[in-house]
């Protein structure tokens, strides 16, 4: 199936693992993803706080070139996502298109089935907690999503490729997000929290959808680890690299290796790697 | 921490702020006080109003308290209240809203590294032609922490860290592909638009 791709910007730099293993698993989900033509950049979150006009118009762009392109529209993160629902609603919806998350739109039931029948490696005894974030989900007047408060896109995958999800209170708990680099000091408080809370659930891993939720729990862990003295080790997989992992992609190594937190040695230990 | 919340005796309700947020569909009297979104706000740690109280004083049209908060530009957007609540008041685009009203008048923000960031951002998108270059924004962050003093040890953190990225492909030297001429005077046109300045 041929869809409109909105990569966004941090998929072009910081978050280039989950760009190249996105490329890498849609097309064994026989998925085509056409990056949208001369896309922009959505604002994110400064355009929201300081400019309610840009916060609009940038985004909308995307969606008269999405409307142009007339295919749906799939965005890997989760703000770019939301800054596009929210351009959506403030034009009263969108003509025979729709804006999906990308973690939504691959865990749809024919999606799940079809990977079901492709696996060749299954994630089994690997022990993960899904960690949505904020924005795929909230607020659901602008994302139309049900389970906002306990979604299940990321447990539903994690079962088909034969690893054991967790149930944990704070899947969609913020981790701070925007504040990563004007105060590190409240990324910390908010992350080690979320450490603490996965390693109670029995958690050995997290499984992302957001490349900003990756980043301030990948980046961060040896700086919080020495904060809070103690020392965590809880590799952060986007949920398309666990895909490939499971699927056979024979690029999984290379975009692991992209993580500060090294997941080879978890992996090891599993016999998947 | 306290609630932030000023003695009630002290206060004397003004009509201009709330009938303003009216008018771009926030409705902060709709507030019924059950400050549910201050028991869902993962922040509170680092405010100084709890965002019930930046409601309430706003309601209050108490200008001065919550467009001079920590609070506005210490809320991370993350969505709880406004998903929780119960009168359907968009409390993150409340403070989003303060935020922007703040830096129109030209105050002084509580939290000068939040306010500078966000206008790097956006100067950022703006100077690229329509897309951000993570690299150049953490060098002009950079720039603006290093003229309001240096920290060694902060730095050096960063560095190292930046190290680590680039050493792993993850930050560029370069940005991504550039937008066609076109693609970039519609983006400069959303600019000029917007009365954004830098």
């Amino acid at each position: 199936m041929k869809v409109s791709y909105y990569p966004g910007c941090s998929l072009e730099g910081i978050a280039l693992d989950y760009a190249a293993s996105i490329a890498g698993v849609a097309p064994l989900v026989n998925v085509e993803l056409m990056e949208l033509e001369e896309w922009n950049c959505c604002g994110a979150t400064a355009a929201h706080s300081i400019s309610h006009a840009l916060a609009l118009d940038l985004p909308a762009r995307n969606l008269d070139l999405a409307q142009r392109a007339g295919r749906d529209l799939v965005a890997p993160c989760a703000l770019c996502y939301n800054r596009l629902k929210v351009a959506e609603k403030a034009r009263g919806g969108l003509k025979d298109i729709k804006v999906w998350d990308l973690l939504e739109f691959m865990t749809q039931d024919s999606y799940l089935g079809a990977l079901s029948k492709k696996m060749v490696q299954p994630l089994k005894d690997l022990k993960a907690v899904g960690y949505y974030g904020c924005l795929m989900a909230r607020p659901p007047a602008v994302t139309n999503k049900k389970d906002y408060e306990n979604p299940q896109n990321l447990e539903n995958l994690l079962k088909v490729l034969g690893a054991t999800p967790l149930d944990w209170s704070f899947k969609t708990d913020c981790c701070g997000a925007g504040l990563a680099v004007a105060r590190p000091d409240i990324i910390d408080t908010l992350v080690q929290r979320l450490y603490e809370r996965a390693l109670a659930a029995g958690a050995e891993c997290f499984v992302v959808s957001c490349q900003m939720c990756q980043a301030n729990l990948d980046l961060t862990q040896e700086r919080i680890s020495k904060k809070f003295g103690n020392n965590f080790y809880l590799p952060v997989f986007y949920f398309t690299e666990l895909m490939g992992l499971a699927l056979g992609h024979p690029q999984v190594k290379d975009w692991l290796a992209r993580h500060l937190v090294d997941p080879i040695p978890l992996l090891k230990k599993k016999g998947l790697i | 921490m306290n609630d932030g919340a000023p003695p009630i005796s002290n206060i004397r309700p003004a009509y201009a702020l709330p009938e303003r947020l009216r008018q771009y569909h926030l409705q902060v009297s709709a507030c019924y006080q059950c400050r549910k979104c201050s028991g869902g706000c993962p922040l509170t740690f680092a405010m100084d109003l709890l965002p019930d109280r930046v409601i309430r004083l706003a309601l209050l049209g108490q200008e001065d308290l919550v467009l001079n908060c920590r609070t506005i530009w210490v809320c991370s957007s993350c969505e709880t209240c406004t998903t929780r609540c119960s009168n359907g008041i968009d409390i993150a685009a409340v403070m989003d809203w303060l935020k922007e009203e703040a830096l129109k008048r030209g105050l002084t923000t509580p939290q000068p590294e939040v306010a500078a960031f966000q206008r790097l951002f956006l100067d950022n998108i703006r100077a690229g032609g329509g897309r951000l270059s993570e690299t150049r924004l953490l060098g002009n962050f950079t720039l603006f922490k290093l003229r309001r003093g240096f920290n060694f040890k902060e730095h050096w953190a960063n560095a190292k860290l930046g190290y680590q990225l680039f050493k792993r492909g993850r930050l560029k030297l370069q940005g991504g592909p550039k937008l066609k001429a076109e693609a970039r005077r519609e983006v400069e046109n959303i600019f000029n638009r917007s009365g954004f300045k830098s």
